[in-house]
């Protein structure tokens, strides 16, 4: 019980970040149907970004708690707005001369954004895996412990942290996307870009923010990745942008809660496969899982069936 | 374009300044905000934790050459005149050197079938450009292959190469455990590859457009874990090494009597191998195209076109799409299968970092950039891939940066591909080109 | 205006077809008879394309019976058959009211898919069709000729060699019907074939479609708007509104029918009087409201 207890809260934390990267596939394939490969290279970018903050503000654990929260926040907007600046820019070099055209064209000059950012990283920064120390430890433990010997289920700041600004940002996304005029302008588009662009939404700039915002939240994921796992390399984006396009698929692709159900899906199946099964199948588990859910349900959990119009 | 001068004052005149200013400023805050982070600060492993170098120089040079560059392109090809091509060939040329393609079209294939021929025997032709062209023909062969899917019958594939990897590991294994010889498990291979290819296409039936492409991609992933992991079988990543090497009809290419060399009476020379290989996987190839040209004609392509077009009008004429798709994904993965088990004859080793997702991407690239369903596009496109990328081997680590950024460009001049003009199949008078505007994208898109 | 032959070629019992709480089509019976045109006509929304969609297979219809009797005797209840088995055994072809045809293939090629069952079988699974056998060949050439014999007939062989998205709307339509044919059909079922033709397209569709009922000896199953058509060649005609049948006869006696004449031309000749009474009411007070 205590075990299973732990491997949720661990299985969240992970689902969280997935559903943070998997959302900005899902609102750039709602808006312009096409998946967007580089995506899980912008949140290695962000990760990046976020180790040299760090490292360039020589933060370590033993600073005070208040002045590693104000940095944080800091390191967080720095890599926001670096990922953006790389989310528009691919957006608007590689995808937007193809839009309109031949679709599986801009997935080519996707997959070839993915390795230019790779291996630019991989060039700028060093091929060599980049460990953090950590920053911020501790934690609370919840059940077990003392003199029972059960198993300790404990739960750490940083997953406290991870779980609450998911929840936080999505919470903030949603209101977004449902009240206000950018929200209003990303939906019209969704359903008729042509339409949209009739009634005055300046379509261009709009599917420029959704690349923005996407890529800010793959910027917190960045972080929180780095925080979590205190290592990272320049091939990170590519496993998690797998997974995390799984997600979006698995939790219907275009829903932004299926998004983050789809997050939390994978995070937990990869989990429990691992701590009960075997670590090694653990992608086959979250893949299959996949293929399963499509035969069954072939729009994902909560996206919109299609209608088959004849 | 024969009076430059003219047309450069003309062009001085028409430009916005203030547009470009603010071009030039967004160009050089993004350029900041890019190069000036992940350029300018290094972060270096040193001991008592991370440290950063910086490299202001060399992200002020970056920074440099982006704003200069669009500078340059403000002043020359973006300010001409509208109406006037954006290119950067002039028009004449363009038009010229496109009726000379129509003839240069039709010899093309036979010219570069008797290249590919001569090309072992060819005087400059060494042991590393022999190989270069076995990895070519290679690529080629795939790229067909995988044409069948994503060009005929436009289903999405981005898990080919797990169809690459079980011709390899059907061959490896084979020869492991029953010591098959290389001509049985050929057909072997590509009937078990084929057979995956229904079993993936099952479930994948129902699944539309980018979700079948997930798909593919979740099967490829799975079929490579479990390589990687299933240790006692496959050797894990350590892979499978001492994989047989081919015979020619049972002549081993060794030094020593009764082997090829000693056969024939010729010295013996390891570039016989090479050789041999060389034109078995042009064999190969042939056998390839020489299939899927015959397919295309048939019934059973038309339905593969027929599907990419429209499955709808499929099933109100009575085609069963299930069988269409199974067909096409098992044919193709067939191919792949071959080309496996060449694969893993040549290398005499083949372990799970062979079978990538990138090097889906990479067959997926060769064949979206030839111009989907061109049999020639994908020649000219692996050429040029792969020949570039032999290119810039002397700059290790840039090569993938300059290949990456070169599938980018590609696309961005040639959405369709190189060759996007799509050859129909029969013909009552005469033969016209059907211009890829008009071909549908099938439903992987 | 019937001919010789009075039997029964599709029967329609007691069909219905629900969406979630949508009732499309409710309990609608009736028969189209061998060599007949039969028309299915009614206001838009009438349910008349979800009919067809029922028949050839694309929907499962709620509740009924769709069956095709063939003139050996032979019965095929096309409800339980699977939509592609549908123009292959119960040999129904239908056309699509959004034109679908494969836009990137040429003409000749559209009509060779359509004879996709024989060619394939004489391809003995593909393998003999790569070696180039006799029995391919000859099944090929016979193949062209019915191809070049509906080209013909509907005036494309000029553009055999030209890709079917190139084609202007006219010849489009004709193509489709043109592909249908080709799978040898029984019952040839067309979804609004007049639409958007000019006057002299739809004469010469009129002409076509008279012959294919006469020499082809196939049965013509059609949702028309264009009442030239529908009068000037139906024998048989049903006309639906929201989803049920109201009558059910020869052109002569739909024309004179009240119920038809109130759902389909009577009261909305009411309506539009209505709503000129209301505009000119309301114009004299606010302008924007009558507009509204």
């Amino acid at each position: 019980m205590e075990y299973f207890v732990q491997q949720l809260i661990n299985g969240i934390t992970l689902g969280s970040i997935y559903g943070l990267i998997a959302i900005g596939y899902t609102m750039v394939y709602g808006i312009i149907g096409m998946i967007n490969f580089a995506h899980g290279d912008i949140f290695m970018v962000g990760s990046f970004v976020a180790l040299i903050v760090i490292t360039a503000l020589g933060l370590t654990a033993s600073s005070g708690i208040g002045i590693i929260f104000a940095s944080l926040i800091l390191v967080l907007l720095c890599a926001m707005v670096v990922s953006s600046a790389f989310g528009w820019t691919v957006e608007r070099l590689a995808y937007r001369p193809l839009r309109g055209s031949f679709r599986l064209a801009p997935l080519i000059t996707a997959i070839g954004i993915s390795i230019v950012l790779q291996n630019y990283i991989q060039i700028a920064q060093g091929a060599r895996v980049k460990p953090l120390q950590p920053i911020f430890s501790g934690g609370y433990t919840l059940m077990g412990g003392g003199e029972s010997g059960a198993f300790l289920v404990q739960i750490s700041n940083i997953q406290i942290m991870i779980i609450s600004v998911t929840f936080v940002l999505m919470a903030i996304f949603s209101l977004i996307i449902a009240k206000t005029s950018l929200g209003r302008a990303q939906r019209s588009c969704e359903q008729d870009r042509k339409m949209a662009s009739l009634l005055g939404i300046n379509v261009d700039r709009t599917i420029s923010l959704t690349f923005v915002m996407g890529a800010m939240l793959a910027a917190v994921a960045g972080l929180m990745f780095l925080l979590y796992y205190g290592v990272i390399d320049f091939y990170i984006g590519f496993v998690a942008g797998v997974k995390a396009f799984t997600a979006a698929v698995l939790g219907g692709i275009g829903s932004l809660p299926g998004a983050m159900l789809g997050g939390l899906l994978i995070g937990l199946i990869e989990t429990f496969w691992s701590a009960y099964f075997s670590v090694e199948y653990k992608d086959v588990a979250a893949f299959s899982m996949l293929v399963i859910v499509l035969i069954f349900l072939p729009q994902g959990l909560l996206g919109k069936p299609e209608v088959e119009k004849v | 374009m024969t009076d430059v001068s003219q047309n450069t004052t003309g062009a001085f005149a028409r430009l916005d300044f203030g547009a470009i200013t603010k071009d030039l400023l967004v160009t050089l805050f993004l350029g900041l905000v890019i190069f000036g982070t992940t350029v300018g600060f290094k972060t270096k492993t040193s001991v008592g934790g991370l440290t950063i170098e910086t490299h202001m120089v060399t992200a002020a040079i970056l920074i440099a050459i982006i704003v200069g560059g669009r500078l340059v392109l403000w002043m020359t090809l973006w300010s001409r005149p509208a109406g006037q091509s954006k290119s950067i060939i002039p028009d004449g040329v363009k038009t010229a050197l496109s009726s000379k393609m129509g003839l240069l079209g039709k010899y093309f294939g036979p010219i570069m079938l008797v290249f590919a021929v001569m090309f072992p025997f060819l005087p400059t032709t060494d042991r590393y450009l022999l190989d270069l062209g076995i990895l070519v023909l290679t690529y080629v062969m795939l790229g067909w292959g995988l044409n069948i899917v994503v060009g005929l019958a436009g289903l999405l594939d981005l898990g080919y190469v797990a169809f690459y990897a079980i011709g390899a590991y059907s061959y490896a294994l084979l020869a492991h455990y029953f010591g098959f010889s290389f001509w049985v498990c050929l057909p072997l291979a590509g009937i078990l590859a084929a057979f995956w290819g229904l079993i993936l296409g099952f479930p994948v039936l129902r699944l539309r457009g980018d979700y079948l492409a997930i798909v593919t991609l979740a099967f490829g992933e799975i079929i490579r874990v479990v390589l990687l992991n299933w240790y006692q079988f496959t050797g894990g990543p350590d892979g499978l090494s001492g994989i047989p090497r081919p015979t020619f009809f049972g002549l081993a290419f060794k030094r020593g009597e009764g082997n090829f060399a000693d056969y024939f009476g010729l010295e013996y020379s390891t570039i016989h191998r090479i050789m041999f290989l060389y034109f078995l996987i042009l064999i190969l190839a042939l056998i390839t195209n020489f299939v899927t040209k015959r397919l295309r004609g048939l019934p059973i392509g038309r339905s593969w076109e027929a599907l990419r077009e429209d499955e709808i009008a499929c099933r109100s004429l009575g085609l069963n799409t299930t069988t269409i798709k199974l067909t096409a994904f098992a044919t193709g993965a067939m191919f792949a299968g071959f080309a496996g088990s060449f694969f893993a004859t040549r290398q005499g080793f083949i372990s799970p970092e062979s079978f990538t997702f990138i090097e889906s991407a990479l067959i997926l690239a060769i064949v979206v950039l030839g111009g989907l369903g061109s049999q020639m596009g994908v020649v000219i496109a692996s050429i040029a891939m792969i020949g570039g990328f032999e290119i810039f081997r002397e700059a290790e680590q840039f090569r993938m940066l300059i290949f990456g950024l070169s599938m980018v460009l590609i696309m961005v001049w040639r959405p369709r591909g190189l060759i996007s003009t799509r050859e129909p199949t029969i013909f009552l008078k005469e033969k016209k080109g059907v211009s890829s505007d008009m071909v549908a994208q099938g439903e992987g898109h | 205006m019937t001919n010789s032959n009075d039997t029964v070629l599709l029967s329609i019992e007691h069909l219905s077809m629900r969406f979630g709480g949508l009732l499309a089509v409710n309990d609608l019976s009736f028969d189209v008879k061998h060599g007949d045109i039969t028309a299915l006509i009614g206001p838009n929304g009438a349910g008349k394309t979800t009919v067809f969609n029922c028949i050839t297979g694309f929907y499962k219809p709620t509740v009924g019976r769709v069956t095709a009797h063939h003139e050996d005797g032979s019965k095929h209840l096309l409800e339980r058959m699977d939509d592609f088995k549908i123009p292959q055994v119960a040999k129904v072809v239908r056309t699509f009211q959004n034109i679908r045809l494969f836009g990137g293939m040429t003409v000749l090629e559209n009509l060779m898919v359509g004879q996709h069952h024989p060619l394939m079988e004489a391809s003995k699974f593909s393998i003999g069709g790569i070696f180039g056998i006799k029995g391919y060949r000859d099944a090929e050439k016979e193949a062209m000729e019915i191809a070049e014999y509906w080209m013909e007939k509907t005036g494309l062989t000029e553009r055999a060699d030209d890709a079917a998205a190139d084609l202007p709307y006219g010849e489009q339509r004709m193509l489709e019907i043109a592909r249908a044919m080709c799978t040898g059909p029984k019952l040839l079922c067309l979804d609004e074939p007049a639409a958007g033709l000019n006057p002299r397209e739809s004469d010469v569709l009129n002409k076509l479609l008279l012959f294919i009922r006469k020499e082809r000896d196939t049965g013509i199953l059609l949702i028309e708007h264009d009442m030239n058509v529908v009068m000037g060649i139906s024998d048989h005609i049903v006309v639906l509104d929201y989803g049920e049948k109201i009558a059910d006869g020869t052109p002569e006696e739909i024309r004179n029918d009240q119920k038809v004449i109130a759902a389909y031309l009577g009261v909305e000749d009411d309506e539009v009087d209505e709503a000129e009474e209301i505009i000119e009411a309301t114009s004299a007070g606010s302008a924007d409201k009558g507009a509204s």
